[in-house]
Formats: C-alpha cells, structure tokens, sequence
C-alpha cells in the first residue's frame, strides 16, 4: 500500500454538487454490482416455484387472451387490419417493458433505503439494474412474441415484417430512458411526501389507455380527430406504432413524430438524472 | 504522517417530528428563502443537541462545526452517549448523507461497515451473497473471487455456502456477512457496533482481524462503540463527541478514561418527563423520575460504597388508572454496555399496579451492593405481562457509581480484576 503523501484529495465530501455530476467512474467501477443485481433480480424471481421463468410467459400470454376478448371481439374495437392476438400481444410486450420500468424505478428510494442509509454505492446503479433485468424479462416475452409471430405468418394471414425492423434497438433503447426517466422523477418526489405513490399505480394504467395499446392510432384518427392529440403526443404512442409497423407491418407514426417521442424522452431522462442526483445526497433524512 | 481525513466546519441539521402536512408550507418557506438567495430560515434557529431538553424549534443540529484530521494508519475511536452524532458523523464519512454544511475530505477507498449484512437476499445462497455483498461494499468481481476462499474460511460457515441465507441461524448470517466486510481492500475502514454480535470466540475474531488490518496493513479505521474495552484495545487515538460537538479528541487511553470520570450524566434525580426523546413505547404508562439513595440518608446521591443499600425510586404515571397487568424491570448494565441484571417486579413477588390517584412512587431497595468500583447504569422498562407491548422504556437514563470499598474493604479495587465483590465462606476442614 502505497502512502500517502501529497496534500491531493480524493474525494471531497460537501453540502451540495454540480447538478450533471453524475460521478460516470463510479458508476463504471460498480459495473459488476450492476450485473449481480439484476442476477438477484432474476434469481429470486423464481426461487421456490414451480414453473420457474416460464411465469414470465404466462402473464402476457393470459392478458393477450384477455384483451382479445374484451376489446377485440365484446368491444369489437380494430386491430389494423392485423390477428388480434398478435396486434395485443405487441402492445402488452412493449408496454410492460415500459410500465414495468417505470413503477420499479419509481420506488427506488423507498424500497431501498434500507440499503441506501447502510452504505454508499452510487445510486444510479439501482434504476440502471432494473432496466437491465426488464430487459431479461422482456427478452424472454419477445420469444413468445416471435413466436406468434413465426405461427401467423406460416399460417398466412396479414403479417409482413419489414425494414422499420431495424428501428427497434433505438425504440427498444427510448422505451427504457423514458421509463427510467420518469421513474426517476417520481422516486425523486416520493422520498419526503408520499402522496405521488399512491397516483403511480392507477396513473400507469389511466396512461396505458391513452396510449395505443389496446386500439390503433389509425382509428383515433378517424373517429375522434379531436382528442387524436391526446394520444398523439404522448410519447408511447409513436414508439409502440413504429413498434408494430416494423413487426407487423401495421402502425401510424412518422419520423417527424418519432423524432418529437425522442427528444420528449432525452429531456425527461435529464431532468430525472439531475432530480435523482439532487435527492440521493440526503434522502435518507427524509425517507 | 499525512491526514487521509480532513473534517473541516462540519455541522448537520435534523428535521425533528414527523412529516407530514404541517411541513410543506415551512418546505416552500425555506425554498422561497433559498430562490432569493438568502439563509435558510429554519437552519439559524437550530440549538445544540441535548436530547433531554425540550427545544425551541424542530431543526435540530446532530453535529455542530466539527473539525478533525486522522492521519494515515490510526486507528480512532469515536465515542459519547447515544445521540452524540457519532452515527450522524458515521454516515456522512461514509457518504450515505450529505453534510449540512462543511466539508470532509478524503484520501484512498472508503468502505463502510454500518451493519452487517446490508445488501443480504435471503434466497440466495451464501455463495451468491458474498458475490453481492462484496459488490455493494464496492469490490469487483474478480477481487471477491481471489479472496472467495479466505471470506469462506475466516467465517466457518463452508458446509453452508450453497444454501440460501435465510436457512442461516443469526449467528451464521453475521459471520458470514463480517468476513466479506472484513476482506476489503479499502485505505479507510468505517466500522459501527459490528461486534455487539455474534458468540465471544467470533467476537474476539473479529477485534483480531480488525486489529490486524489497522495494525499489520497499515489502514486507516474509524470505530463507534460503546464497548470501551474494545476501543482501548484497538484504537491508538479516540474522539469524544458530546451533544454534536468535540469534547476532546486525543489518545484513547486518556479519553477513555475522562470519559468515564467525567460521566456526563451526573446527576443523582432523572426527571424522565421533560426529555424530548421519551424513549420506546406507547406511554400508557410513563416513567416521570427516577432517583437513587443510600439506605439511611434523605438526600439522594449517585455515589455508593461496597455493601451500602441502595433505594432506588420510580415514580410511575398510569394513563388508565384501572391499568393492571404492568410489568416493571429495572436494568443493570456496566459501562461497557454489559448487562449484569434484569431485575423484573414479580421476581419479587411483587405486581406493579395503578392507583386511583394515577401516579405511584416505589422503592426497589438493593440491599448489600456487591458490584467493583466503576460506573453502572440503569435502564427502566414498563410493559404488559406477556412482554407484547410496551409502554416504556428508558435506555441507560441514570447512573451511579460504586465509589470504594466501604466497610467490607480497604484495598484497592482495580476494574480489571472482576465484576463482582464476593465474599464466601473459607474454613479449614483438615
């Protein structure tokens, strides 16, 4: 161990920081912290059950099944011309992956201050290890997905993956940012008052309705072109249509409006990193 | 030798009492303050931190403008009563919170051991734990692997270490969970009341280990306990911290033993109803004082001799005067924090019960006080019979002092020589 000597400081502790200090060397330090995470995550999401890993299928084969009953056929609501299983079943996969980006990141404060009041790591880690593991999770939904997918097209229905394929790293990569993000802003405001927990879980759900989940762009457009901006600018909107068009061939979006979706996501994901940094120094006063 | 920390002007500010919606306007307030560039008005009206006063606002400062320096390779000690900040100035060493104001400056790795444990899923095996545990703490991957075989040695739980945590008994959880902590590589080691676990050889264990890496590696280690038998063994150097501040900062041996004279709780009548932190419980029935004497003297006093009687007098208040069902213990620890006896009412054949008047006075008389020369404490427990709930509990809230031998000894007494004054019977039988 070497000493010592020079009056040069590593780390220097003060009241506050530079707002886009986002101490990136830390971070790069606990990388394996990151990946060993997300192995908890995954790990511990099946211990001690039957079906193991199979439960991540299982959920979103049932709400296809589900919303194919209630919306596609009670409610008879369109499906762009697409199988209705198969036009639910790309809305669920990409909506979860968002929504459950969202609610994980938004507790991270409360759900972890036990760890957090314990010992330091940089906290970013934590919502950046719960993309990652949604990742796994969405990973093994889109199996099922290209799975339906392969089994529709053999069949020959209306099905024809095209070259917007290419965009679904980049949408793959907005989803998550926006779900960070706004997850960040909301752990951010939750770690004194508690009161916008409680509007997270019924807003996640009033918002997938505004989002095209369960209904195409194509028919808001057509039916209610008044409240067509409600829907248009939300920024799920955009991602889960050029989602659709890319695998199925079906959706409503444009560059213009991918491009609004992206930089919507790029301002949320920097506004969430600063309140996030602010928070974290001294939240667990608080908590 | 160079200073690895540097505590410069260091003060941190509580908010007291609870959260809610009386405090969003005061919030506004003070970021109304803050967006027109002035003081934050809340923080100027905060006083020193004397828990057992009541005081005047909800800001409270844990520490008030604390400076020091540790230099490369010491082992220091931080001391005081609970409430001292010694936490407080723990957690913002180790970065888990932000200083108020002030500054802290570091040199090299800091790795801080609040609790051990922290970071445990009880799934997991033990295997996949020190993985995980080793991370947080900030090692990397390919370190915990290098040192995978040692951790598993130094914490003897090998024949467990595929099976999940949560399967460990509490004593295995700890080992296991010191001997990760115990093989970082940091320059500056945070240690918190780690050894108030685990069985005595463990114990001991780890005051070598912690030993060793002060004195055989040449690390820097920070160490809160109230365990002053530990801090003399393994710090060289000690700082007192009374009510936020420094009271004295040195060599150990000399601050421990202060620290002890000094006893900051001097005095021989507790008036337990003004205390601003009432302790534990729910208060349906409250202790309102406590006081000791000597059996035979009116005024009350902390200081006894070997084989005096000792009065001790609660003064209880009952919120429900038909309460029934209290069960009433007094504590006895040594300074060390060892605790020598718990004396409950109904050993002795006694029922602490209300009375139509809602207080009542009693009197635990010891007779024959056979305890070596050094501080004690007290702590007083009120709660129902089958120990659910309970209604009060005051930690260490007096103490008193065992001055001499009395009238059973007029040698001298050294604290290191026992606990307890016994004098059986000798005889010659052949």
């Amino acid at each position: 161990m070497s000493m010592p000597t020079d009056e040069k400081w590593d780390i220097e502790l003060t009241p506050h920081s530079s707002l886009f200090d986002l101490k990136l060397d830390d971070i790069w330090h606990y990388r394996d912290l990151l990946m060993l995470l997300v192995r908890r995550d995954f790990v511990s999401f099946y211990k001690q059950t039957i079906l193991g890993p199979l439960w991540f299928f299982i959920q979103p084969l049932f709400t296809t099944v589900i919303y194919t009953f209630v919306f596609g056929n009670l409610a008879d609501i369109s499906a762009d011309h697409l199988p209705k299983p198969l036009f639910y079943l790309a809305g669920i996969t990409a909506w979860n992956y968002f929504a459950d980006c969202l609610t994980k990141t938004s507790t991270v404060f409360t759900a972890n201050a036990g760890l957090f009041g314990k010992v330091y790591f940089p906290r970013l880690i934590v919502p950046l290890s719960i993309v990652v593991s949604n990742l796994i999770r969405f990973g093994v939904q889109m199996v099922l997905f290209f799975l339906m997918i392969g089994f529709y097209v053999f069949k020959g229905a209306n099905v024809h993956p095209n070259a917007y394929l290419l965009l679904f790293p980049f949408l793959l990569m907005l989803m998550a940012m926006l779900g960070l993000g706004l997850g960040m802003i909301i752990s951010a405001m939750t770690t004194k008052y508690r009161d916008l927990s409680f509007l997270i879980t019924f807003g996640i759900q009033l918002m997938m309705y505004l989002t095209t989940v369960i209904y195409p762009l194509s028919t808001v457009k057509e039916k209610y072109p008044k409240y067509q901006w409600m829907v248009e600018y939300n920024p799920m909107t955009p991602i889960i249509e050029s989602f659709r068009y890319g695998f199925l061939g079906q959706g409503t979006f444009t560059m213009l409006s991918l491009g609004i979706t992206t930089a919507i996501t790029i301002l949320i994901l920097l506004i969430g990193i600063v309140i996030f940094n602010r928070v974290e120094r001294t939240f667990i006063d608080t908590v | 030798m160079p200073s690895v920390i540097k505590v410069e002007n260091l003060s941190k500010a509580y908010q007291i009492g609870e959260i809610g919606t009386g405090t969003l306007s005061r919030d506004l307030e003070r970021y109304w303050a803050k967006m027109r560039g002035k003081e934050d008005p809340f923080l100027k009206i905060g006083e020193v931190n004397d828990r057992a006063k009541k005081g005047e606002s909800n800001i409270v400062w844990s520490l008030k403008d604390i400076n020091f320096e540790i230099e490369h390779g010491d082992a220091v000690g931080v001391i005081g009563r609970n409430g001292a900040g010694k936490s407080t100035l723990l957690k913002i060493l180790s970065r888990v919170t932000a200083p108020t104001t002030g500054s802290v400056k570091l040199k090299g790795r800091i790795a801080s051991l609040l609790e051990v444990g922290t970071g445990f899923h009880p799934e997991l095996s033990g295997r996949e734990n020190i993985y995980l545990n080793g991370a947080i703490l900030g090692m990397r991957k390919a370190e915990i692997k290098r040192k995978f075989d040692e951790i598993v040695d130094f914490s003897g739980v090998e024949r467990y270490v595929d099976t999940p945590v949560k399967r460990y008994s509490s004593g295995m959880y700890v080992r296991l969970a010191f001997a990760v902590a115990a093989h970082l590589e940091s320059e500056i080691l945070i240690v918190d009341e780690v050894l108030a676990v685990g069985d005595a050889e463990f114990q001991k264990k780890c005051l070598g280990k912690m030993g060793e890496v002060s004195k055989g590696e040449g690390r820097t280690i920070l160490f809160v306990s109230h365990n002053m038998a530990a801090i003399n063994q393994l710090c060289n150097k000690s700082i007192l911290l009374k009510n936020g501040l420094v009271a004295m900062n040195g060599l150990t041996s000399k601050i421990v033993d202060d620290y002890l004279k000094s006893d900051l709780l001097t005095e021989a009548y507790v008036n337990l109803s003004e205390t601003i932190t009432a302790g534990i419980g729910n208060k349906k029935v409250s202790f309102v004082d406590v006081y000791l004497k000597k059996h035979g003297r009116s005024d009350s006093t902390r200081l006894f001799s070997l084989g005096d009687d000792m009065h001790i007098y609660i003064h209880l208040q009952f919120k429900n005067p038909n309460q029934s069902q209290v069960r009433t213990s007094i504590e006895l620890k040594t300074v060390d924090g060892i605790k020598i006896a718990n004396m409950i009412d109904e050993d002795s054949h006694f029922q602490v019960s209300a009375s139509a008047e809602n207080t009542a006075l009693y009197r635990i008389t010891l007779n024959d006080l056979r305890l070596y020369p050094g501080t004690y404490y007290l702590s007083l427990y009120c709660g129902d019979t089958s120990s659910t709930e309970i209604y009060d509990y005051r930690e260490d809230c007096i103490s008193f002092e065992i001055i001499d031998g009395g009238k059973l000894t007029s040698r001298y007494l050294p604290k290191s020589a026992g606990l307890f004054f016994l004098t059986p019977e000798w005889k010659k039988i052949e």
